[in-house]
């Protein structure tokens, strides 16, 4: 599980993605409506499958 | 990072985390229910009800003089408007009701008859009460507000520490069979590193909702104190301009947009002298947005469209943002599952401090 000592921006890189594609439906949502419904929901909800992803993952390890 | 600025972070995180964590526990657990507020008192209220005169529509007027008469003495407080049945909802007080207490009656608007209440379950009234400001009005609500910076605070000071913790661990990383403190850093550095986004906006809205009484005083004293400075006695109930020309003439005014409510002179929401007649947008992002036109109450004449500042305009669309009632249950559903997704961040970080000091005493 140990790997090098990453880089900065390697580790933020992945916490940094999800920040804004969250932010991106949290606010889409707001500004447009009908199809920015799911997609805001989607997008926000991307945290959760990446929590998901992360617990599928470490069973598998 | 220098050790020494590992250890002041460490320190604003710890500090700003135990302050706040048994108040963000108890926002998250009431908040939790209160993202289906909406359908909850549906369901916990809802009866089978029709319109007694479907198609017929009574004048603004003719529904408070009914509410009124069932109230004998009240003055009128607020009118707002159901969105998907024909149904007014009449706020008055008496006038030597204590502060905040109302009588609250939605009328059929089609007969003047009595509807049933489809909002403000008691349940959910004290959930949101309990949310908002722990039944201790303003200050209670202040002090949540100031709970909210210290739970952004420890977000902030929590992605600064995340880099010296995960320098050697790719993201994602869960060693499940490690002991419990190892496990629960892991969950912890997670789910912190992936709802950041969320629970920022959720936190700084938070804070800025706490703000509305000041933010609304402000306004109403910068905006509509030059409206109320020419005027002498408030006009009595008796000698007020028809409401309905008034809500026209308003409508005028702000075409095109959709009728909210209306604040009665007196209320908090307007002058002694004036009519508030609060109008929406209808695009999904001024619907959030009201704007009232104020009508003179003796003239029925157009005194302003006080279009709202900047701050105003903050707090109104802090609301959806903070509730996540805007995205159809979608959202809803993900608001929920990131709420308790919080609760695990607060319970890790807690038991995270105990272990830790066990440890250091041991």
């Amino acid at each position: 599980m140990k790997t090098h000592r990453q880089s900065l921006i390697e580790v933020f890189a992945r916490p940094l993605v999800l920040f804004v594609v969250g932010l991106t439906g949290l606010v889409g949502a707001l500004l447009a409506d009908g199809l920015w419904d799911g997609l805001g929901a989607a997008l926000v909800g991307t945290a959760v499958v990446a929590i998901v992803w992360a617990r599928i993952r470490a069973s598998k390890a | 990072m220098k050790p020494d600025t590992i250890r002041a972070w460490s320190v604003v995180h710890t500090w700003s985390s135990l302050i706040s964590t048994l108040f963000l526990l108890m926002l998250c657990l009431t908040g939790l229910p209160l993202v289906f507020s909406h359908e909850l008192n549906h369901w916990l209220l809802d009866e089978p009800w029709q319109p007694a005169r479907p198609g017929e529509v009574l004048s603004l007027d003719a529904v408070m003089t009914t509410a009124l008469a069932r109230h004998p003495g009240d003055v009128p407080a607020f009118l707002s408007f159901d969105e998907d049945r024909p149904v007014v909802n009449v706020t008055s007080r008496a006038p030597d009701a204590p502060a905040g207490q109302y009588n609250f009656q939605p009328i059929d608007r089609t007969s003047g008859e009595a509807a049933p209440l489809v909002a403000g379950h008691p349940l959910v009234e004290f959930l949101l009460q309990l949310h908002t400001d722990m039944f201790l009005g303003l200050p209670g609500m202040l002090f949540l507000g100031l709970m909210g910076l210290m739970l952004v605070a420890a977000t902030v000071s929590g992605i600064v520490l995340y880099a010296p913790f995960m320098r050697r661990l790719p993201y994602g990383t869960l060693r499940l069979n490690r002991t419990a403190r190892t496990r629960w850093l892991d969950w912890h550095n997670l789910a912190g590193a992936t709802t950041a986004a969320w629970v920022l906006v959720v936190g700084l809205t938070g804070v800025v909702n706490t703000l509305a009484t000041p933010i609304l005083a402000v306004w109403k004293d910068t905006a509509l104190a030059d409206l109320a400075r020419t005027y002498g006695a408030p006009a009595p109930v008796g000698q007020r301009a028809s409401l309905d020309a008034a809500v026209e003439r308003a409508r005028a005014a702000l075409p095109g947009r959709t009728l909210q409510f209306v604040a009665f002179p007196g209320t908090e929401y307007t002058t002694d002298h004036h009519y508030a007649v609060f109008f929406h947008g209808d695009t999904p992002l001024t619907r959030h947005l009201t704007t009232p036109a104020l009508i003179d109450v003796r003239t029925g004449q157009l005194a302003a469209v006080a279009e709202p500042p900047w701050y105003v305009t903050t707090l109104g669309l802090s609301q959806p943002l903070h509730f996540g009632d805007y995205g159809g249950m979608g959202l809803k559903l993900v608001w929920a599952t990131l709420d308790l997704i919080t609760i695990v961040i607060l319970g890790s970080g807690l038991y995270l401090w105990i272990a830790r000091r066990r440890r250091g005493r041991a």
